[in-house]
Parts: structure tokens; C-alpha cells; sequence
């Protein structure tokens, strides 16, 4: 990657758009609340409703100094030691989907996206949420429609944000009628300067924890499949050195990032050498940063025990991912159940594999052939 | 060795948790927390230099005599 000579890009879209391709860049940008509002995270996508500094999805689309109070309120439930309590859990749920494909063997095929991955953040944060389990599926086609359904005529897109919105407000009503012990009970509690949030503020709350705990975390576990799938030593060593999870979690969270962020540009500021006026957009491409030749030694070689490993997946600054606790468990757990239960596995057929589109990466599907132990 | 933690940098990454709990825990808000506020033994030595590697924030720095 040439990022030495054009370390920040420029494209016309959308009315200007810049993609700063280094470490230092990314770094820069993400620290600079001044100049860059997250009211511009969706590249593209317009605030029209809910103006700066809160925007539709707080804490995610705010800015200084609603951000701080705001992420203050979920932090707690999301912090290491509460999200490592949910170990269990999350091995349950695992299982429940690998039973669900049991009658597979050797040769068959599984759909590592579909059948898999796609599932186990929809079910953990269903719970956290305290979405009754027949409505899993439901969650699941909501995240769907609102994540990959940016292509959809304008008129289906605000159909599929009513109704999952309905969803959401009934779905806090009854917390409010009858607790569930859910975060959104926790939500309901909380008072910001000695307010209780905002009916909207809060559903806009457990909208973000659902587009954003879903979709990212959903594209992590495929892409790491698909690294395991393509890797067959990588696979082996993992059955030989357990131990080395840990380890090899965040080299395949800085190699297969699957999160790029946006930031909208509130003040005319100079970043690498060129301005970037008010009004532009920027993308934030942690991936990018993460492959950055100047931070990471061998950036595009995935080396499962790398030691230093100061990676950007879950961003900088105080946007950092409320939910990496759950994210890194999650991704942990699933592939470890996987290859606990499918011990060798490679791609069916590397032409069927589909990636997503968008500012989240990962394979949407991904058929898999099991091996022969 | 001494460890130093910038607490305004810390975003609760908890990287140095995962790396070096004997030398960082968490609070509530999944901040980091130092463990050990003077001399850090010798064994832990080579934790107290990957944590402060691996803070996405460089919110750890090393003091070292040696």
C-alpha cells in the first residue's frame, strides 16, 4: 500500500469525502473533536432529526459535552468484568447453533455467515436487551434491513426504520410497565444532569446497541472463520496451542478490523497537508491504520503470536467501542466452539464467498466444507 | 520500574488487564486501574512492558532505572 504518498485521499461524493490512510492520520483525526462531529458516523447519511451534539444514535452520533454523560450510562454495563460473567452464556449460545447444524459430517457444507455467525451477536444482545427469544429472528432482519438496506428505494427504508422503531418503543414500554433486568431497565433509571434521557434518546440508545452490536460483531467472527478456512496451519496451531487465543484474538482484530467509521467536518483544519473544509465528510478507516507499515512491523502478514500489537479496531479517543468487552468474548468464544466441534474445515468453493458492502466488513456468506478429522 | 497511568488518555481498552492483571484492574466504568503504585517486582517486569506496548491510547509509560 502506497499510503507514503498519498497518506490522505479525495473523492467529489457525496460533496467531498476524504479517507486519511495512515496510523498517524487516523489517529489525528479520531482525537479531534473540534474540527470532526460524529454526527457525521454514517458517511452519507444526513441527521436530519436529531441535531449535534446528540444525534439519532447517542452516544455513537454525539459530540462533546452530551458525548461524556451519555456513554457514561452505558459503560457500566458493558465493563470487563460484568461482560466476562456472560462467558457461559456465550458458550451456550455457540452451542446451540453448532447443535442446530449436528447432522452434518465430513463433506457436507455449513454456511459459516449464515448458519453461524450471523446468529450469536443477534442472541447475546437480544438478552442484554431483554428481547423475548421468539423474537430473535425479528432482530436479526432489522439489523439486516437497516444495515445492507441502504440501497433500498428511499420509500422501503423509512418503512423498515418504522417499524423496527415501533419495536423498540414497545419493547421499552414494557420494561417500563415490568423490569426485566435488561440494560434498558438501567436506561429507564438513569437521569443525565438530573434528568431522566429522553423517551427518543433512549430508543435511539438500544437502536445503536443493536445496529451496533450486531453487524460488527457478526463480521469479526466470519472473517475469522474465513481465516481459519483459508490458514488450515494457522487452524492447526490454535488446536495445538490454546493457550495462544488470547493472542492471536487481537492480531486477527487488526488484520480483519471490520469497523470504519465516519466523521462530518465542522471547521475548515489542515490534516497531512491538504484542508478539509466544513461541511466534507471523512472516513475513518481503522483497518487502514491498522495496516499501516509504519505502526505494525510485517502489517500485512497475520502472525497469530504477534506481542506488540497496539491495533485500532475499536477505534481511538473517546469514541472508543463501548461494546469490545462483549465484541472480544464474542469473537473468542464462537471461534473456539467452532473448531472445538469442526476441528477441519476449508472453503467450499473461494468464488461463493460474498463480502458485505458498506462501512462493515465481512463475509455475508460463507460456505464452508467440513474436513475429515 | 515504576509504572505511570494516564488516566484522561485511558479509554478503557482494558487491553493491560487481559495482558498484565497482576498489574491492572478495572473500575466500574472499565477504566484501568493501577494495581501496584511503587517498585513493580521483576517478574512482572516483562507484563508491565507489553501492557504499556500494547495501549492502543499510550496511556502507560514505563519508568525504568535499569
Amino acid at each position: 500500500m502506497t499510503c507514503a504518498r498519498c497518506p490522505i485521499a479525495h473523492s467529489p461524493r457525496y460533496g467531498g469525502l476524504w479517507m486519511p490512510l495512515t496510523e498517524e492520520l487516523v489517529r489525528q483525526i479520531a482525537y479531534d473533536t473540534q474540527h470532526f462531529s460524529n454526527h457525521g458516523a454514517v458517511v452519507g447519511h444526513v441527521e436530519g432529526s436529531e441535531p449535534r451534539p446528540v444525534g439519532s444514535a447517542p452516544p455513537i452520533t454525539s459530540d462533546p459535552p452530551y458525548h461524556g454523560p451519555a456513554k457514561r450510562l452505558l459503560l457500566p454495563a458493558f465493563a470487563p468484568k460484568r461482560i466476562e460473567a456472560k462467558e457461559d452464556e456465550i458458550r451456550a449460545v455457540c452451542r446451540e447453533c453448532l447443535d442446530a447444524v449436528a447432522d452434518r459430517g465430513p463433506g457436507d457444507e455449513i454456511d459459516g455467515a449464515v448458519e453461524y455467525a450471523q446468529h450469536i451477536p443477534v442472541r447475546v444482545m437480544s438478552r442484554m436487551l431483554g428481547v423475548p427469544r421468539s423474537d430473535e429472528d425479528l432482530m436479526r432482519e432489522f439489523v439486516h434491513a437497516l444495515i445492507e438496506g441502504v440501497d433500498r428505494p428511499e420509500a422501503q427504508q423509512r418503512a423498515d426504520r418504522l417499524r423496527v422503531d415501533a419495536y423498540l418503543d414497545e419493547l421499552i414500554d414494557e420494561h417500563r410497565r415490568e423490569p426485566r433486568g435488561s440494560i434498558i431497565d438501567d436506561l429507564l433509571a438513569a437521569q443525565v444532569e438530573g434528568q431522566p434521557i429522553e423517551p427518543r434518546h433512549v430508543r435511539g440508545m438500544v437502536l445503536l446497541l443493536l445496529m451496533a452490536g450486531i453487524d460488527t460483531t457478526w463480521s469479526a467472527i466470519g472473517s475469522g472463520l474465513w481465516h481459519f478456512a483459508t490458514h488450515p496451519d494457522d487452524l492447526a496451531r490454535m488446536q495445538r496451542e490454546p493457550g495462544l487465543w488470547p493472542t492471536a484474538i487481537e492480531e486477527l482484530l487488526r488484520a480483519y478490523a471490520p469497523v470504519t467509521m465516519g466523521r462530518r467536518v465542522v471547521d475548515d483544519v489542515e490534516i497531512g497537508g491538504r484542508t478539509l473544509k466544513k461541511g466534507e465528510w471523512v472516513l475513518l478507516p481503522f483497518p487502514a491504520a491498522n495496516r499501516d507499515p509504519q505502526a505494525f512491523p510485517d502489517a500485512d502478514k497475520i502472525v497469530l503470536d504477534r506481542e506488540v500489537n497496539r491495533h485500532a479496531a475499536f477505534g481511538l479517543g473517546i469514541h472508543r467501542c463501548i461494546g469490545s468487552n462483549l465484541a472480544r468474548l464474542e469473537l473468542q468464544v464462537a471461534l473456539q466452539e467452532f473448531i472445538a466441534r469442526v476441528p477441519e474445515f476449508h472453503l467450499a468453493d473461494p468464488e461463493r464467498v460474498r463480502w458485505s458492502t458498506g462501512q462493515i466488513r465481512g463475509p455475508r456468506v460463507l460456505p464452508l466444507t467440513i474436513g475429515s478429522v | 520500574m515504576k509504572i505511570h497511568l494516564d488516566t484522561d488518555r485511558c479509554q478503557g481498552h482494558n487491553r493491560c488487564r487481559l495482558i498484565a492483571p497482576e498489574l491492572f484492574d478495572t473500575d466500574d466504568y472499565g477504566q484501568a486501574v493501577l494495581r501496584i503504585e511503587g517498585e513493580i517486582p521483576e517478574a512482572l517486569h516483562d507484563k508491565a512492558r507489553q501492557a504499556a506496548a500494547n495501549c492502543p491510547e499510550f496511556a502507560i509509560s514505563i519508568e525504568d532505572d535499569a
